[in-house]
C-alpha cells in the first residue's frame, strides 16, 4: 500500500499530521507533506488510512 | 421557548438565523430541512439561503467563481464593489487577490507557531479556573467565568495589545456578529471596532517594532513596498472579529455536553488519550461557524436557481450532521475514529486560525476537566442555556454545578 497525497486538494486543516505524525508533516503554511515513499508496512497503512479518513478536502488515499 | 411551538412558521421558506427561536433548536431545524426541503429561503436581511447538504455546501465553498467572499456575515447591508479584497481580508477576499494576503498570515498560525502559545494558554484557564473556585460557591457559569475569557486574553496576547482591552472586543463582536445592522449608527465613533483598530495603529507607529502580530504585519513587505494600511487594518479586524467568539462558542458548548454527559466525563477523566478525538467530535458536533456568500452571478444550488447577489449561507454545523457523510451522523460518539468534519470549513477560506482554536479548545477542555472533572447543569432544563443568534452558535450563559474539583496541579504538571 502507498499514499496517494493531492497538494491541490489540501488546504491545511491539519488532521493528518495530527494523527499520523510518522507519516505527515506540516509546512510553514501548515499545508501538508508526506515524508515516507513507496510501499508501507502493515502498520503504516493503518495509520495512513487513519489520516485519509479524517481529511475533510479527500485529499489522501492510501492504494494498493 | 413557546416560539418553538409556533405552527405557522416553516423554516423551509421562513427562516432567520439572527432570531431567539432559530438559535435555541438549530441543529433540529437542520436535519428537518435536510430531508425535505434541503436549501432553505428567508425573507429576512433581504432574503437569504441555506443549503443544509454537506454535498452542496461543499460545491459553494469550492466555487469562488459563482460565489463571492465579498460578503461573508449576512446583513442588510449588502458589500458592494469591494472585491476582489474586501473589508477584512483574506476571509472577504476573492481570487486572485486572496491568495497572496492569505500567504502572509499562515505562517503565524502554522503548528509550529501555535505551538509556541500552548503553555500561556494553559496558564490563562488555570488562572481563570483558580479564580472560579475561589468564591466557594456551588453553582458557576462555564461560559461567562471561564470560556468567553480564554480566546479574548490569547488573540490580545498575540496582537500585543493590553489583556483589558479583551472587554472591548467582546462588546465589538457582539454588535458585529450577533445582531448585525442592529445598532448601526447608535454607536458614538470612539466606541466602535474601526475607532480602536485606528488609535491602536497609530500608537504602534510611533513605538519601536515589536515581536507580535502586529508589529508582523507591519512588518511586512509584498514585492518590496510595505502592506497597505486598509489591508494591515482589515487583517487586524479579521482577528478580532474571527478568533474570539468562534472559540469561546466551542468552549462553552463543548462543556456543556460534558455538563450533561456523565460518561463521556468519565472517559475523558480516565482515558486521556481520547481528549484529540473528543476535540474534534466536539468540533463536529458543536461547530459554532456559519459562513456566508454573495451570488456574484445568476447561478444554482443543488438545482435551486439562485440570483446574482443573493445572500447564501454556509452552516458547517448542518454539513457536520449530514449521515450521507457520517455514520451515526445524529450520535455524539466521543472517540470517533473517521471524522472530516468541516467545522473550519472547506476550500481555500479554510479558517486560517484552525490550528489555534483547536489548541485553545484542547487546553481549556483539558484544564477544566482536571480541575473540575465532575459537573452538571445547573438547571436541567435544555432551554435554560441561551444560545447565540447569528452566525456563530455557543451557550452565552452555562451555570454548572460543580460536583467534584480536585487540587491544582503543582507547576509542571499536567502540561
Amino acid at each position: 500500500m502507498k499514499i496517494v497525497f493531492d497538494r491541490d486538494k489540501c488546504q491545511g486543516h491539519g488532521r493528518c499530521y495530527a494523527l499520523a505524525p510518522d507519516l505527515f508533516d506540516a509546512d510553514d503554511e501548515g499545508y501538508a507533506v508526506v515524508l515516507v515513499s513507496g510501499d508501507l508496512t502493515e502498520e503504516q497503512a493503518a495509520s495512513a488510512q487513519l489520516a485519509a479518513d479524517n481529511c475533510p478536502e479527500y485529499a489522501i488515499t492510501v492504494e494498493p | 421557548m413557546t416560539d418553538l411551538q409556533e405552527p405557522t412558521r416553516d423554516w423551509a421558506v421562513d427562516f432567520d438565523h439572527t432570531s431567539e427561536d432559530y438559535a435555541q433548536s438549530a441543529t433540529d431545524i437542520w436535519d428537518d430541512l435536510r430531508g425535505r426541503c434541503p436549501v432553505a429561503h428567508g425573507e429576512a436581511h433581504g432574503g437569504v439561503w441555506m443549503p443544509t447538504r454537506h454535498e452542496d455546501i461543499s460545491a459553494i465553498a469550492n466555487d469562488t467563481e459563482h460565489f463571492s467572499s465579498e460578503g461573508v456575515i449576512v446583513s442588510i447591508f449588502k458589500p458592494q464593489g469591494l472585491a476582489p479584497m474586501g473589508y477584512a481580508p483574506p476571509i472577504t477576499a476573492d481570487p486572485p487577490f486572496h491568495k497572496d494576503s492569505r500567504r502572509i498570515l499562515l505562517p503565524a498560525f502554522a503548528p509550529r507557531a501555535i505551538d509556541k502559545l500552548e503553555e500561556a494558554t494553559r496558564d490563562t484557564c488555570r488562572e481563570l479556573l483558580d479564580e472560579l473556585l475561589a468564591a466557594g460557591t456551588p453553582v458557576v457559569d462555564a461560559a461567562v467565568q471561564y470560556s468567553q475569557n480564554i480566546p479574548v486574553r490569547v488573540i490580545a496576547h498575540m496582537l500585543g495589545v493590553p489583556p483589558e482591552d479583551g472587554d472591548r472586543f467582546r462588546l465589538f463582536i457582539h454588535r458585529i456578529i450577533e445582531k448585525p445592522g442592529t445598532y448601526s449608527g447608535t454607536i458614538a465613533p470612539e466606541d466602535t471596532l474601526v475607532y480602536y483598530i485606528e488609535q491602536t495603529l497609530k500608537q504602534r507607529r510611533q513605538e519601536p517594532p515589536k515581536d507580535d502580530l502586529i508589529g508582523y504585519l507591519m512588518s511586512l513587505e509584498v514585492d518590496g513596498e510595505p502592506l497597505p494600511d486598509a489591508q494591515i487594518f482589515g487583517t487586524i479586524g479579521l482577528l478580532i472579529i474571527a478568533g474570539i467568539d468562534t472559540t469561546w462558542s466551542a468552549i462553552g458548548a463543548s462543556l456543556w455536553h460534558l455538563a450533561k454527559n456523565p460518561e463521556d466525563r468519565k472517559r475523558l477523566e480516565e482515558d486521556p488519550d481520547v481528549l484529540p478525538f473528543a476535540v474534534e467530535e466536539f468540533l463536529r458536533f458543536y461547530a459554532p461557524v456559519t459562513m456566508a456568500r454573495i451570488a456574484s452571478t445568476d447561478t444554482e444550488i443543488g438545482g435551486c436557481p439562485i440570483d446574482e447577489r443573493d445572500w447564501v449561507l454556509l452552516p458547517f454545523p448542518a454539513a457536520n450532521r449530514d449521515p450521507e457523510v457520517f455514520e451515526r451522523a445524529d450520535e455524539f460518539i466521543i472517540a470517533r475514529q473517521r471524522n472530516r468534519h468541516v467545522a473550519f470549513g472547506l476550500g481555500i477560506h479554510r479558517c486560517a486560525g484552525s490550528n489555534l482554536a483547536r489548541m485553545e479548545l484542547t487546553v481549556a477542555v483539558d484544564e477544566w476537566m482536571k480541575r473540575i472533572p465532575d459537573f452538571e447543569l445547573a438547571d436541567p432544563d435544555p432551554n435554560s442555556v441561551r444560545w447565540s443568534t447569528g452566525q456563530v452558535r455557543g451557550p452565552r450563559e452555562l451555570p454548572v454545578r460543580i460536583l467534584r474539583t480536585n487540587e491544582p496541579a503543582t507547576h509542571g504538571e499536567g502540561a
